[in-house]
Order: structure tokens, then C-alpha cells, then sequence
């Protein structure tokens, strides 16, 4: 049995006027850790809703745990657990009392599960009297997981849990998540870190309320059907501009320190017209394409599909 | 229960770990007493008048040294002829002038009646009004000195109010005043604010998610504000029995059990608020403009209702603060039981079932 599945789910705010969701479905299996990646805006947190029971959808159907979200919610509120996108916990009540205080809401005690939490916990444990308004971001973050774990739940919904996280605590976070999946957890998280999306189990790609693809992140990067190639060059802005003006290329955009460029047309064709064009002492070397670069090369083809084609 | 218990608890915490809600709670009601009961009084204490004397005889002095020596009246002018008086009033130095005609002892004595002229300065009429009524205390006061087993018509004094306040204290009028408004503004205010604040800071979204009632999230809101109120209403009795003079007459236990009925429907409503608001100021406003004006203007502590527009009279009746302001004067003041207040109770109750069901029915188990 499927932990989660979506058929068709749509939903729109303001009386049908904002398109939030838009034929959604997918299913996510037991113990399995989905992620759905996407830009601000792109829906997640509107699906994160609806699968946590807090909005119905306009249309379609969704179950969590073979419960339905809009008949079932009771059954639902029971087994998942959820941390919302804001910092949602208590901010003048202390680490200890915010987690003491939701394990009682979910009729438990710290220490029925705390071989659960233990790990996030020990590095919460020297600032548990201390008010949760008052932690660092990565620490809110960890507490909020905490409370969201505490009654053992066998669904987790994450929503950006690593937004405004500094890159160590995303990394520790990370592998919590991972410990909990081998818990048997299944785990829904969302991102706008495409960096964070190899660590899933399966991606999926929203944008617009529109998911444009599902895959594991390997077959995600395998898809990626032009050549791609990383630049560089000392005249970088003037490179882009060349590389955008070319007829071969299909998409040209800063990546680090570099240009990466998908292209229809061969290496050595490209070599020679930059060198027509000036550029000097050139880096020039086939990459193997990132999730990062398969939402761009979706996120154009969506704008071109659109008519908004730009060379 | 341990659920319940723990929600409790919460709450207290984060009452007590806030300043301003702290300040709003405590701050209030004690600012408010004091200020109503000795600086903001509408007692008139040394009230400025003239005294025009044609009698010159033993009784008109007696009255004058009477009128002289109480705090309310300044003599400021002795004034030969009445053609003067409107003069005095013109210049604005005096509220208030009594003239004593020829003969007053005389007449006193030997017809048993007498009149003197008070004229006061009616463009505030409430002063006026008020002034007069101490020249007829001070009047009457001297009259059954004089002849203490004679009884003469006008020894009776005509206003309501001063049946129950012998010493023209402000003090019984405002108390129960302040008392309704300070329970439920605090009720009021602090519920739907409270409530809505787990809205906008999203803790909401997570009670909502999880297998808790949400008729536990009510009544674990309620619960410590009720508890609080307790704590007020104690404070505004012990600072009026003890710092302002005003016993309470009727039962006390009476007068707790209403006051709590009072702070359900304050409750009640406030919850009713935290459904139909999105934001703390919001919240807070609603809170302000429905309970803060209403309680002030319509409740009959500040203007009296039956000088108002009918509209407004019928409007009245939907104060919750109108019928508890009546059953503390009832209770606190007049010192009567239940039979004289079980109508005003079951209105209340009334009310209170209202906002309840009502605001059950608002209250929202999804986001939208």
C-alpha cells in the first residue's frame, strides 16, 4: 500500500481565481522519501496543506496512511507528523517546554519516544531552558523536528524545513532524515535547495501548481536530453551574451563560477565560433547535468512552451 | 485531562512571561479604580456661589454657616441686592447663588414654611443639578434639626441616587461600572487575542494537525482567563471596600457567582472574535469597539439610559454590561438577593449560550 497518493488534486484560492495546484497526482510509497522541489510559489506548501488535512481540495482525491484527507482528517490528525514552512512553535515557552508540552497534546511523554528524537535532541539538550524564540535558525529547526517526531508518526511532512538554515545544519539535517527513513518513517519533504534533492529517494519537479516530473534524482539527471558543458572564460558577461546569440544553443545560464551550456551543436563548433568571437583562454568541458539544471532546462521549456521564446 | 492540564499551564506561561499582557491585566483594573475614585471624580468639591441675605436673622445665618463650613461650597461672594446675582453669573465666578428673603426666620417659625431662591448655572446641567441637591441636603439637614418629630414636605430630598449614596460619594456609581468594563475588556480582549495570536504565529495550524479536540483548545483558553478575572475582581473589591469606602452590602458570594457569569459571556464572545478575526489587531479592535464603547455608553454607568433615544434604549439591551451594571448595583449597593436580579442573570445566561454556540459553530477545525 501506497503511504500517500494523489489523484488530480486541484485547488485554487480566492473563489477559484489564483491557481494553486493544478492536477496533481502522484503517490509516495511506505517508507520511502519523497521530495518536491520547486520554486517559492510553485504549490508545495498548498499540497503540504491539504495531505496534513488543514485545506480540502477544489478537486480530486488524496489519502495518507489509506485514510481519505477530507472524510478521515480524525484518523489522519492521529498518525502524521508535521512541520510547517514557519517556525510554528511556541516562542516564550523554553525548548523543554515546547516539546514536553506537544508530546502531552499527542498523548505521549518525551521518554516513550525518545530514542526517536535522541540524536536531534543531545545537541538541543544545553539550551533546553532556553526560549525557543531566542535559538538560531538551524536550532528552531531541529526543535520544531523534534516536536514533530514525538509521537512516533508514520507519515512526516516537511515543508522547507531547511530555509534559512545555515549549510552545516542543512547537512546534519539531512542525515537525521535520513536515520528517521531507516526508522520506516515515509517522509514528504519539500525544498527550494536543489542540492538537497539527491538526498531523496525520488524528486519531483513543481512549478506553477504544474508537477513536470517524477523520478528518482539519477534517472532525474539521465533524462537531460541535450549535451551540457560548463564555460569559462575571463570575459564572462560578453561570453554569455555570445553563447546566448548562437543558434545552437538551447539554454545558457551562470552556474558557480561558471556558464553552463546546452547546446545542439558539437564541441568543436562551438570552440571555433568563441574563438571568432575573441575569447581567449577558454575552459570548456562536458558536464554531467545537476537536478539544478534539469529545473532550469523544464523551467525554460515551460516559458517557451508559453511563446515567450528568447534567444 | 493531563492534556487539558498541560494546555494550562502553557497559557499561564505565556501570560506570565509577557510584559504587556501582564501590564493589561493587572495594570488596568487598578489604574482604573484609582483614577475613577480620586482623580477623576465628578464629585464638585468647592463649588464657588453667592449668598444674597435679605433676612439677616438667626435661621438664614445658621444655614450659611452650614453651607459655608461643607466641602462642597466656596462662599466666594456676599452679595447685598439680587439685581447683582446675574452679574456674578455673567463673570462665570460663581455656579451656583441662594437668596434668603425678608423675614425667613419668621415665616419659618410661624407658618412652619419658608422658601429660599437657589439659582444655579445650568449650561451643565449635571452640575447643576448636582449642586442643587446638596443646598437641599444641607436645607433638609438644618430643617429636622430644628424641629426633629415635625416633618415638612420638603425635608424629603427628590433624587434617586442619594437614597444609596447618604454622602454624595462617586465612588457606588462607578464601581460596578469598572468592574464590568475591566472584566470584559480583559475577557474580551485577552481570549480572542490570545487565540488569534496561534493563528498568525501558526501554532494553530499544529494544535490542528494533531488529535486534540478542538473544544479542549477552548476551554483551556477560557480557563485561565477566568482564573485571572477571579484575581481582578478580587483586586477591584478589596480596592473599593478598603481604599475607597464602599461596603458591599448584598451577599458575596452572590455578587462572585454573577461576576462569573459575566466573565463566561466576556469568554463566549471573546472566542466568537478569535473566529471571525485574522490578525491580533484586529482582534484587538473588534475587542475595543465591541466591548470598550458599548460598555462605556450603553451599559448606563457614564449617561443614564433613559435619557437616551429609544433607539439607543433598545439598543442597550443587548450590552451584556447593561444587565450585570444592574445586578451589582442591586447586589453591591442596595444590598438585595437574587429574587430582585433573576431576571438580568437569566438574560446573561442567555447571552452567554448564544456567543457559545455560536462561536463553536465558527470555530474553524481546517484552515479555511
Amino acid at each position: 500500500m501506497n503511504a500517500i497518493e494523489l489523484k488530480n488534486i486541484t485547488k485554487t484560492y480566492n473563489k477559484g481565481k489564483v491557481l494553486a495546484v493544478d492536477d496533481v497526482s502522484f503517490s509516495i510509497a511506505e517508507g520511502e522519501m519523497f521530495g518536491l522541489i520547486g520554486p517559492d510559489g510553485a504549490g508545495k506548501s498548498s499540497i503540504f496543506r491539504m495531505l496534513t488535512t488543514l485545506l480540502i481540495p477544489d478537486k480530486g482525491t488524496a489519502t495518507v496512511g489509506g485514510y481519505d484527507i477530507v472524510k478521515d482528517f480524525k484518523a489522519i490528525r492521529g498518525i502524521l507528523g508535521y512541520m510547517p514552512g514557519r517556525f510554528s512553535l511556541y516562542q516564550d515557552l523554553t525548548v523543554e517546554e515546547n516539546l514536553s508540552f506537544f508530546a502531552t497534546v499527542f498523548e505521549t511523554s518525551i521518554e516513550e519516544n525518545y530514542n526517536l528524537i535522541k540524536d536531534i535532541y543531545v545537541q538541543l539538550e544545553p539550551f533546553k531552558d532556553r526560549r525557543a524564540g531566542k535559538l538560531s535558525g538551524g536550532m528552531k529547526q531541529k526543535l520544531a523536528l523534534c516536536c514533530a517526531l514525538i509521537h512516533k508518526p508514520k507519515v512526516l511532512f516537511l515543508d522547507e524545513p531547511t530555509t534559512g538554515v545555515d549549510v552545516v545544519s542543512r547537512k546534519e539535517f539531512w542525515e537525521m532524515l535520513k536515520r528517521l527513513k531507516a526508522q520506516g518513517i515515509t517522509i514528504l519533504v519539500s525544498t527550494s535547495y536543489m542540492d538537497e534533492a539527491t538526498l531523496c529517494d525520488r524528486i519531483g519537479l513543481i512549478l506553477g501548481g504544474k508537477l513536470l516530473s517524477i523520478a528518482s534524482p539519477e534517472d532525474t539527471v539521465k533524462a537531460y536530453p541535450e549535451k551540457l558543458y560548463a564555460v569559462k572564460a575571463p570575459a564572462m558577461y560578453k561570453l554569455l551574451n555570445d553563447l546566448r546569440s548562437h543558434d545552437c544553443t538551447m539554454n545558457c545560464y551562470t552556474f558557480g563560477e561558471y556558464l553552463h551550456l546546452s547546446t545542439e551543436c558539437g564541441e568543436e563548433e562551438i570552440r571555433e565560433f568563441l574563438a571568432e568571437s575573441g575569447h581567449t583562454d577558454l575552459e570548456f568541458k562536458p558536464v554531467t547535468p545537476t537536478v539544478e539544471d534539469c529545473f532550469i532546462r523544464l523551467l525554460k521549456v515551460q516559458s517557451d512552451g508559453n511563446g515567450n521564446k528568447s534567444k | 485531562m493531563k492534556q487539558l492540564l498541560s494546555f494550562v499551564k502553557k497559557e499561564f506561561y505565556q501570560v506570565f512571561r509577557d510584559p504587556k499582557t501582564l501590564v493589561m491585566l493587572f495594570g488596568l483594573p487598578v489604574v482604573q479604580i484609582v483614577l475613577f475614585g480620586f482623580a477623576l471624580t465628578n464629585e464638585l468639591k468647592n463649588a464657588n456661589i453667592a449668598v444674597v441675605d435679605n433676612a439677616k436673622d438667626q435661621a438664614s445665618q445658621q444655614i450659611i454657616n452650614k453651607i459655608a463650613g461643607s466641602e462642597f461650597f466656596n462662599i466666594q461672594k456676599v452679595l447685598t441686592s439680587s439685581s447683582e446675582i446675574d452679574a456674578a453669573f455673567k463673570e462665570g465666578k460663581i455656579k451656583l447663588a441662594v437668596v434668603f428673603p425678608v423675614n425667613f426666620y419668621n415665616d419659618l417659625m410661624h407658618t412652619n414654611k419658608a422658601s429660599i431662591q437657589v439659582i444655579a448655572d445650568a449650561s451643565d446641567p449635571n452640575t447643576a443639578t448636582q449642586l442643587t441637591n446638596y443646598i437641599n441636603t444641607i436645607v433638609s439637614d438644618y430643617q429636622s434639626q430644628l424641629s426633629p418629630n415635625s416633618s415638612v414636605p420638603y425635608t424629603i430630598i427628590p433624587e434617586v441616587r442619594m437614597l444609596y449614596n447618604p454622602d454624595l460619594k462617586g465612588a457606588p456609581n462607578f464601581v460596578p461600572g469598572v468592574m464590568a468594563m475591566v472584566l470584559l475588556l480583559v475577557c474580551v480582549m485577552m481570549t480572542s487575542v490570545s487565540i488569534v495570536r496561534e493563528k498568525e504565529l501558526g501554532t494553530m495550524e499544529i494544535l490542528l494537525v494533531s488529535p486534540v479536540k478542538p473544544l479542549m483548545v477552548i476551554v483551556a483558553k477560557a480557563i485561565p482567563y477566568l482564573i485571572l478575572s477571579w484575581i481582578n475582581l478580587a483586586a477591584i473589591l478589596l480596592l473599593s471596600v478598603y481604599a475607597l469606602d464602599l461596603p458591599i452590602k448584598g451577599s458575596l458570594f452572590l455578587l462572585v457567582a454573577e461576576s462569573t457569569l459575566l466573565i463566561i459571556t466576556a469568554l463566549s464572545l471573546g472566542l466568537y472574535i478569535s473566529t471571525v478575526t485574522k490578525s491580533q489587531q484586529a482582534a484587538m479592535f473588534a475587542s475595543m469597539l465591541g466591548m470598550m464603547l458599548p460598555t462605556m455608553l450603553l451599559s448606563g454607568y457614564m449617561f443614564p439610559i433613559e435619557n437616551m433615544p429609544v433607539v439607543l434604549q433598545v439598543l442597550s439591551n443587548i450590552v451584556p454590561a447593561k444587565w450585570y451594571y444592574i445586578i451589582v448595583k442591586d447586589v453591591m449597593l442596595k444590598g438585595l438577593g437574587f429574587s430582585a436580579i433573576w431576571k438580568e442573570t437569566l438574560i446573561l445566561m442567555g447571552m452567554t449560550a448564544f456567543f457559545i454556540v455560536v462561536a463553536l459553530r465558527n470555530f474553524k477545525i481546517r484552515l479555511e
